[in-house]
């Protein structure tokens, strides 16, 4: 009788292991920096060389930091979004990351600018500060300048309902 | 035979693909030491490679990170502490045994103990048989 169960129940639990498995995106890593306060940066505004754009914008109410490149095709995807939540009164910092500055100006002009301010990161050095992968990366800090979330890739409305909007009620 | 010269000279040739070429640092110590910890750190982007290995945007900053770290007299031990601190301990291609690595660590003794004994009952008993029906 064990001969034939044994291998059978191994074999269902492979099955769910792998089942389990095949759901997981594996470029979804967990950042360490979450629930930690926000990293500081200094990087230049975008559209303003002579301005700044700091960590100082972040705190005093929940801020999305929106991680965004002309050379990705998610961020393009993302973008129509990311103005509704504009518009519904959400503060977006972005943050253009190994990206050509006349490119980027290009698009904010063409397609619209979500953002209160972009700081301007073309090396990525501030980048790996935040731990940034790739574009489009999205973080929510609270008002007391602490991450509370970030989300890997293109951003939709199902994603803000499911992990950012419960998020914002308590970000305050 | 000119083939076969060709072939062997195409192989001689295969590290005209590195990435990263050049030298970073004058100094042979410290180049070896650059070339351990980039070879050590995965591309947190191209999963399966390490930076030392790809062309991708992340790992060309993280290349670059490194070069500046190790110059400003950083300890091997720290650059990898302050690259776990951003991307965690996923960056490393040897984690570090503890908390849920540890099971990773574990896995290849425990199958092989599981093998083992799978194979020596099985071998067990066909020792156990009478010659003339042995293989049947």
């Amino acid at each position: 009788m064990w001969r034939f169960a044994l291998p059978l129940i191994g074999f269902v639990i492979l099955v769910v292991i792998f089942a389990k498995g095949l759901e997981l995106d594996p470029q979804a890593l967990p950042s360490p920096l979450t629930e930690k306060p926000a990293p500081p940066f200094d990087l230049e505004d975008l559209q303003n060389p002579g301005n700044r754009v700091s960590s100082e914008m972040l705190g005093g109410k929940p801020v999305l930091v929106n991680v965004w490149a002309t050379w990705c095709p998610p961020c393009r995807a993302e973008h129509d979004f990311l103005l509704e939540l504009q518009r519904e009164g959400v503060t977006i910092v972005g943050f253009n990351w190994q990206d050509d500055r006349a490119a980027a100006l290009e698009w904010l002009r063409v397609l619209g600018d979500p953002y209160v301010a972009t700081g301007f990161d073309p090396q990525g050095r501030a980048g790996i500060d935040w731990g940034v992968i790739s574009a489009p990366e999205t973080f929510l800090i609270d008002a007391n300048q602490v991450i509370r979330h970030k989300h890997f890739g293109e951003l939709t409305r199902e994603i803000w309902e499911r992990d950012f909007a419960p998020l914002m009620e308590h970000s305050r | 035979m000119t083939r076969l010269l060709w072939v062997l000279v195409l192989c001689i040739a295969a590290p005209v693909y590195a990435v990263d070429a050049g030298k970073a640092f004058e100094d042979p110590v410290m180049q070896a030491r650059y070339v351990a910890i980039t070879s050590e750190v995965r591309c947190v982007k191209c999963q399966n490679e390490a930076i030392r290995d790809s062309n991708s945007r992340i790992a060309t900053d993280l290349r670059r990170e490194v070069r500046r770290l190790l110059s400003e007299g950083m300890s091997d031990a720290e650059i990898y502490d302050y690259l776990v601190a951003r991307y965690g301990e996923f960056v490393l291609y040897r984690p570090p045994a503890k908390g849920k690595t540890l099971f990773i660590w574990l896995a290849p003794g425990f199958f092989l103990l599981i093998g083992g004994i799978v194979v020596f009952r099985i071998m067990k008993r066909r020792f156990a048989m009478p010659l003339d029906e042995k293989g049947a």
